[in-house]
């Protein structure tokens, strides 16, 4: 029967897309293989397809400088499709079958959390480039995201001082997982510091992918008619959509009460009709509209990548904080293997401490020597009409990172690896 | 050509959220005719608004605010919406659009360099500008205007504002923004030196029962940490914790009739999403797992139709939602008919291989839109008659995408009911759910109407993905939010029964909302789902169930 037979292959070709077993490796000698382990499918895949791309235009571009070591880089190219556990098996695979000499990827801390075991136990090598919770220091973690001290902190300080409306009051919204519950206690913790009592601060939870905020922009409309209100939002991604949209309609402008996020970035608001949310404000340490010549070159690789890739919207692809960090890992680690004249682990862990890199983000930024987390400058940037960031907001230079935040109780003892 | 402050072009340089407000005022204003002429600004004031520091800023925002000059308030206005200019130190320019600029310095027009940088304001400048411009505003010609300054000027505590909240009250007739006036003036006067007059403010502010005061009022009425009052008057506290009272008690209304409206808004969205899933699943009995991705093919159809309305439409941008509507039913409803022939017909009779089927086609479906699209979202916008909302009972706001969604979604089932006891399709749909054996004995082209069946559920999940367009996300991954809600409304209003979806999916949204201020989201849901698990447990055919024997 021939429905049968098309029925079947149908079958066939999703049962190899669902198990992501799609690696885009090809044969060849003296090469050296690179990791990359991000969901390219399932709710993940809208934050993650782009670390891939920016991940792959940045192996290209080292390849087309001469490779390293006089090797060129081959991308290994896995999809763990926002599957926590299926994270830990693709990264088995790529250290264990592929043999890959280093693996860039994870987004969530769940992600990250749950191939951690893998890598300690086959002495892998991972890159993580996203902003997290901290509370966490691996010898084979490098990470080139912000540690809380880089982000969430220095954004609550300026919302406290007088150009970002003095806030007498806090809303600490979130989506229910580990980085914004962490979070949150970390800056409860710092905002009774600053003498705001337990009674000015609310936090409040939502699942993930909830969309419906009508119940919450009331409550926050409730709690600002008692002063100065500002609002610290960790929700997830793209949840922030329908939670913007909510509070545009409801009248609440950045004005009357402030909203700073830390996972909004252009990449999240390019999926969003951002004339409401003028005037909020997100923090990061990199932002598309910083002005320099490194960042400039930058974007301008990444739009010549996209558009000669063809990636989907290539006529309006944006670059954001991991993405740069994505960018600025894979440089640092290329120059470690350099230092160190191998691949080997263990050297290449012992070269990356003191490396530094020429980043978009507008300083010469380090490698700390011990904790291997960057130095980061922090900016912070409103809402624009057109979805880009104005600059409100920056530390003097880098900022290094304290993964073990003073202002969790038993932290004092806990500072090295 | 002249310019004055309010002539309908520089009015379209009002933000975005205010459009409506600014079509309203366009609408007032005669156009042309401004009583002071404007001159040109003090060049010092002009250099510290170029000034890159915001102290500067902020002196030379407070001069223009003092200023009596129309080009003054013009600037502000200006400054506040993004398009004050500036060129060099000396020159700022007002972007008239056109590549044209008005050089504020000399008050003429001429062609905006191309080094001319927008200066930005952030929100301590965004306040003080407001704050600036509340005395000009206050006498503009446009009612709307005149009152968004007086209920602006509601929560200021600054004496300055007093002198010219009695002009301004002596000058206005419209009475509701007198009403929005004395609510202004009555804040301040409770700073008054005049015990009388302080305790009069007071039972003015409990009047308006606005939450915004009750802080306020508190402070007055109750003694501070240690013992003493702020307020030595003791008439003027009770009377203060008299209007707490009454603020109270009214707020205490407006959150239940908050609640109840928020929880018929989520009903309605549930609603809409089930409503396709309760005539394939619950009259065809077809558990469809693709039914999540036909919601997510009407909202992309949204997302396309407003991108061919912004090419070739522009002037018709406000509209698009109304032609997606039959585009995306068309489109949902091949797609659904499609799959019924070559996929779902085959599998009548098997729930468990077409559980299978279906999970695999939303596989594939989401995988083709995130190939086709990408995986990020795409921005849909919405129209401006669907932005912004309004406030009712003093507190509670009604948004408008939300009440046309809630009207929308009657509208549907309207539509269904109409469709199924109402025309020939219906009655064969229905022939077929009680007894598909005899309906074909009869002469019902049952593998026909299978067909229009589905397509007709799918084409409604198209409609209900354009309303979600426009409440939240869309992206390859919007079906996977909502597919668990729908069948969780279908299973627990009865399958096979229209009534019991609609009461389902406003009874789940209206208990849902009440139980979330008390509990938190993530509770609440968690509840919504045991409530459900124990329904089910007691009466398994869920709420409404077709009676009789025909039910196989």
């Amino acid at each position: 029967m021939k429905r049968r037979l098309v029925l079947k292959q149908m079958t066939a070709a999703s049962v190899l897309a669902l198990s992501g077993w799609m690696p885009l490796a090809y044969s060849a000698q003296d090469t050296i293989k690179v990791g990359i382990l991000h969901s390219l499918s399932g709710t993940m895949a809208i934050s993650e397809t782009s670390l891939k791309d920016v991940a792959l235009m940045t192996i290209d571009e080292i390849n087309a400088s001469g490779g390293v070591n006089g090797k060129m880089l081959e991308a290994v190219v896995v999809d763990p499709a926002s599957d926590w556990p299926m994270f830990a098996e693709r990264a088995r695979h790529l250290l264990a079958q592929e043999k890959v000499a280093v693996v860039f990827g994870c987004w969530t801390s769940v992600s990250r959390k749950s191939v951690l075991p893998v890598f300690k136990e086959l002495n892998g090598l991972l890159f993580y480039p996203v902003q997290y919770e901290g509370e966490e220091l691996e010898r084979n973690v490098f990470y080139t995201g912000a540690a809380p001290n880089q982000q969430a902190i220095p954004a609550v300080e300026y919302l406290l001082s007088e150009d970002g409306g003095a806030a007498k009051r806090f809303v600490l919204l979130g989506t229910d997982y580990v980085y914004p519950r962490t979070t949150n206690k970390i800056l409860r913790a710092f905002l009774n510091s600053k003498g705001i009592p337990d009674t000015d601060i609310d936090e409040v939870y939502t699942p993930f992918g909830h969309s419906d905020y009508q119940t919450i922009v009331a409550n926050i409309k409730r709690f600002s008619a008692g002063g100065r209100t500002a609002v610290v939002s960790t929700i997830n991604g793209d949840s922030n959509v329908p939670f913007y949209k909510e509070l545009g309609n409801a009248g609440l402008s950045a004005t009357d009460v402030p909203v700073v996020a830390f996972s909004v970035g252009e990449e999240e608001l390019r999926g969003v009709d951002a004339k409401p949310l003028v005037g909020h404000l997100a923090a990061w340490n990199y932002f598309q509209s910083i002005k320099n010549p490194v960042n400039a070159a930058f974007i301008e690789k990444w739009k010549a990548y996209a558009k000669a890739k063809n990636l989907p919207n290539a006529a309006t692809v944006v670059t954001n904080d991991p993405m740069e960090a994505t960018y600025v890992g894979m440089h640092m680690w290329k120059q470690a293997v350099e230092q160190a004249k191998t691949t080997d682990v263990d050297k290449v862990i012992e070269a990356m401490g003191g490396q530094t890199f020429a980043a978009p983000d507008g300083f010469t930024i380090q490698m700390d020597a011990t904790n291997h987390h960057l130095h980061k400058p922090v900016y912070i940037g409103e809402i624009q009409a057109d979805g880009q960031f104005n600059v409100v907001w920056k530390t003097d230079g880098p900022v290094r990172a304290q993964p073990w935040s003073p202002y969790i109780a038993g932290n004092e003892s806990k500072q090295g690896l | 050509m002249p310019t004055s402050a309010h002539s309908p072009l520089f009015l379209l340089y009002v933000p975005f959220r205010a459009f409506i407000f600014a079509l309203v005022v366009m609408w007032m204003t005669p156009g042309a005719a401004q009583a002071a002429p404007a001159e040109p600004l003090d060049p010092a004031i002009i250099a510290r608004l170029a000034d890159s520091r915001t102290e500067a800023k902020l002196a030379a925002i407070a001069a223009l605010g003092q200023s009596a000059n129309p080009l003054a308030s013009q600037t502000l206005e200006a400054l506040l919406a993004g398009v004050l200019n500036v060129v060099a130190p000396d020159t700022v320019l007002i972007d008239t659009g056109a590549g044209r600029g008005l050089n504020v310095a000399s008050h003429t027009e001429q062609i905006m360099p191309p080094e001319a940088q927008p200066i930005m304001v952030n929100n301590r400048l965004r306040r003080a500008i407001q704050s600036a411009l509340a005395g000009s505003r206050l006498f503009s010609e446009s009612v709307a205007t005149r009152l968004a300054a007086a209920r602006g000027l509601q929560n200021s505590t600054d004496l300055e504002h007093l002198p010219l909240l009695e002009k301004a009250l002596k000058n206005e007739a419209q009475a509701d923004v007198r009403r929005a006036l004395e609510v202004a003036e009555a804040n301040l006067a409770l700073q008054s030196p005049d015990a009388d007059v302080r305790r009069d403010a007071a039972v003015r502010l409990g009047q308006t029962r606005s939450a915004a005061f009750r802080s306020t009022l508190v402070r007055i009425a109750e003694p501070r940490p240690d013992g003493t009052y702020a307020e030595t008057d003791e008439s003027v506290r009770a009377a203060a914790a008299s209007a707490v009272r009454m603020i109270e008690n009214h707020q205490q209304i407006v959150a239940l009739t908050g609640h109840l409206y928020f929880g018929l808004s989520l009903g309605s969205v549930l609603l809409l999403a089930a409503l396709g899933l309760a005539i394939t699943f619950g009259l065809m009995g077809v558990i469809n797992m693709a039914h999540g991705e036909l919601l997510m093919i009407g909202a992309y159809t949204t997302w396309l139709t407003q991108t061919l309305f912004r090419q070739w439409f522009p002037e018709w941008m406000n509209w698009y939602v109304v032609a997606a509507l039959p585009a995306a039913f068309l489109i949902t409803a091949c797609v659904g008919m499609v799959l019924e022939r070559t996929v779902i017909r085959w599998l009548y009779g098997r729930p468990l291989e077409t559980l299978l089927a279906t999970w695999g086609i939303s596989l594939i479906l989401m995988q083709t839109v995130r190939t086709l699209f990408g995986a990020q979202n795409v921005e849909v916008s919405n129209p401006v008659w669907m932005s912004g909302g309004f406030t009712v009972l003093g507190g509670l706001v009604l948004t408008y995408n939300r009440l046309i969604i809630i009207v929308f979604s009657l509208f549907v089932v309207a539509l269904v009911w109409v469709l199924l006891n109402r025309t020939r399709l219906g009655l064969f749909i229905r022939a077929i759910t009680q007894n598909r054996r005899m309906a074909d004995c009869v002469g019902v082209p049952t593998g026909r109407v299978d067909m229009l069946a589905f397509g007709l559920g799918s084409g409604i999940a198209g409609l209900a993905g354009v309303a979600l367009s426009q409440l939240g996300n869309v992206g390859p991954d919007l079906g996977r939010a909502y597919i668990v809600d729908s069948f969780m409304v279908v299973v627990l209003g009865g399958v096979g029964q229209l009534a019991g979806t609609v009461i389902a999916a406003f009874g789940l949204g209206t208990i849902n909302k009440f139980i979330e201020p008390y509990s938190g989201a993530v509770l609440a849901k968690i509840m919504i789902l045991v409530l459900i698990v124990l329904v089910v447990q007691r009466r398994p055919q869920g709420l409404f169930a077709p009676r009789g024997r025909s039910v196989e």
